[in-house]
């Protein structure tokens, strides 16, 4: 029916990028370049600083590690949604619909499960049939195992040997056995609306994205794909783009100690064809 | 006054702080008494189809709101959900929409070639069809925040306001006299967003 209309093909999605902030108690964790802010610290002072760079979401990362102090992240997210006027997730610690939907409630767009996703699958179902599917992120953090197994799947890295992703949860410190690609997969059937893909082969290196894995997951998923860990530099969000086929690139440090703003990849971006909201 | 329609669906305190920013009244409510003094309506809504139907019933929201929209002509927005529950039905559920619109929503469909993920999420923008004083000083380098599986086909032309290309032309807003429905969220979507619900404010 939309065939007999006049045929203007603007461009395919624009690439995402988007700025993640860890938080404990309330308060942005790692350091920030942005000394004219009054309160450094405060999560939301800097996610309007991204909002004005260009962030197409933000993502909040709680890691405060007693429940009690939950609260702080509430308060946060609510001082967030009265401002930023953007698409906004926000993980760690949710363990149960009634958490999911405390977060949603407070103002949150999405949220972003990872270790209770492992541990109970069904949440991703239940939250997916609660809030739709649009609003449940699984994140996953994977590594490289190249002992035999002969469940899992093999994946090329770029030395030409191959090896098998495995999920690992508490923050990368226990592994799973679990195939990385088929708990994509699984993801995707249960309802979740989006992939966060952080490799621990380059998380925290600056030498790019872990490619590999990031191509191998968006290929046998159906939803999008963000690729997360190991941004030092512009090409890498490029790479992250063209050779990993990833919908959206999330970073951390590379944006907060200042090495480069949402603004200036996004015109990188733009300049090598890479479709992109400026 | 503009009330935003609760129905017990999504996140409505983003569109009421959006609302307030522009110092423009508004309130979150389910109450008819304040539908029937509303200027203005929103319906909102993220979630299934099915779900959004359930509770506008749940809710006894559907003759206050045929009589507000269809007799009385109070303009009405509705955003993502809320604009596929104009329509007679949906794909994605069994229950009937509100059926303003000789309409009907479908999931996406691509050929597997092109590679298109579901839900089409991200910013784009939107190409006008027609004038319309919601698009005042929006142009086709605007983009708007989308998140949705599904999207409206109309059968009759008339009513597209907006196409936007994912895989193809698919109708991104919806108008009929005093109705509006738009598939992206103004209220996501930062400067653009606020210049939209600042339109719907006057209109």
């Amino acid at each position: 029916m939309i065939s007999s209309l006049s045929k203007t093909v603007y461009m395919v999605l624009t690439r995402r990028i988007i700025p993640c902030l860890d938080l404990k108690d309330g308060r942005v964790v790692k350091g920030t370049h942005f000394l004219e802010l009054r309160d450094a610290g405060d999560p939301v002072e800097l996610a309007e600083r991204y909002n004005e760079q260009g962030a197409d979401e933000v993502v909040f990362l709680d890691i405060t590690a007693s429940k009690e102090q939950r609260g702080a992240i509430i308060d946060v997210i609510k001082r967030a949604a009265d401002k930023l006027f953007l698409p906004l997730t926000v993980g760690g610690g949710i363990r149960t619909v009634d958490d999911i939907s405390q977060i949603l409630r407070a103002g949150a767009d999405k949220v972003s499960i990872n270790t209770s996703a492992v541990q109970d699958p069904g949440l991703i179902s239940r939250g997916a049939e609660h809030f739709g599917t649009q609003c449940i992120v699984v994140a996953m953090d994977v590594r490289r195992n190249y002992e035999s197994s002969p469940d899992s799947t093999p994946v090329l890295l770029p030395d030409g040997s191959t090896c098998w992703y495995e999920v690992v949860i508490y923050g990368g410190s226990k592994p799973t056995r679990i195939d990385a690609i088929k708990w994509a997969k699984e993801a995707e059937d249960r309802g979740a609306g989006e992939i966060l893909l952080t490799s621990m082969e380059t998380d925290g290196t600056k030498n790019g994205f872990d490619i590999s894995i990031t191509a191998a997951i968006s290929d046998h998923v159906g939803i999008p794909v963000i690729a997360s860990g190991g941004v030092g530099t512009f090409s890498h969000f490029y790479d992250g783009f063209v050779n990993g086929r990833a919908d959206a690139c999330l970073a951390a440090s590379v944006f907060h100690y200042g090495e480069c703003t949402v603004r200036e990849v996004k015109e990188y971006l733009a300049g090598r064809g890479i479709p992109v909201r400026l | 006054m503009i009330i935003i329609i609760d129905y017990g669906l999504g996140n409505l305190g983003s569109l009421l702080n959006m609302l307030k920013k522009l110092n423009v009244e508004a309130k979150i409510s389910s109450d008819i008494t304040d539908f029937e003094e509303a200027d203005k309506l929103i319906l909102p809504g993220v979630g299934s189809f099915d779900q959004g139907a359930y509770n506008l019933k749940e809710f006894k929201l559907i003759d206050i709101l045929n009589k507000q929209v269809i007799a009385k002509k109070i303009p009405i927005l509705g955003i993502c959900l809320g604009m596929q529950l104009f329509t007679k039905q949906s794909e994605e559920g069994s229950l009937g929409g509100l059926g303003w619109f000789d309409a009907i929503t479908i999931k996406f469909r691509f050929d597997s070639q092109l590679n298109l993920k579901i839900p089409h999420m991200g910013w784009g923008p939107i190409n006008i069809r027609k004038n319309n004083l919601l698009f005042d000083n929006i142009t086709k380098e605007s983009m708007f925040y989308f998140v949705h599986s599904y999207h409206v086909i109309c059968n009759d032309h008339t009513d597209i306001l907006s196409t936007t290309n994912y895989g193809y032309d698919f109708v991104s807003s919806i108008s009929r006299d005093n109705i509006i429905g738009v598939q992206f969220h103004p209220e996501k979507s930062h400067k653009y967003g606020m210049k939209l619900l600042e339109n719907f404010s006057r209109i």
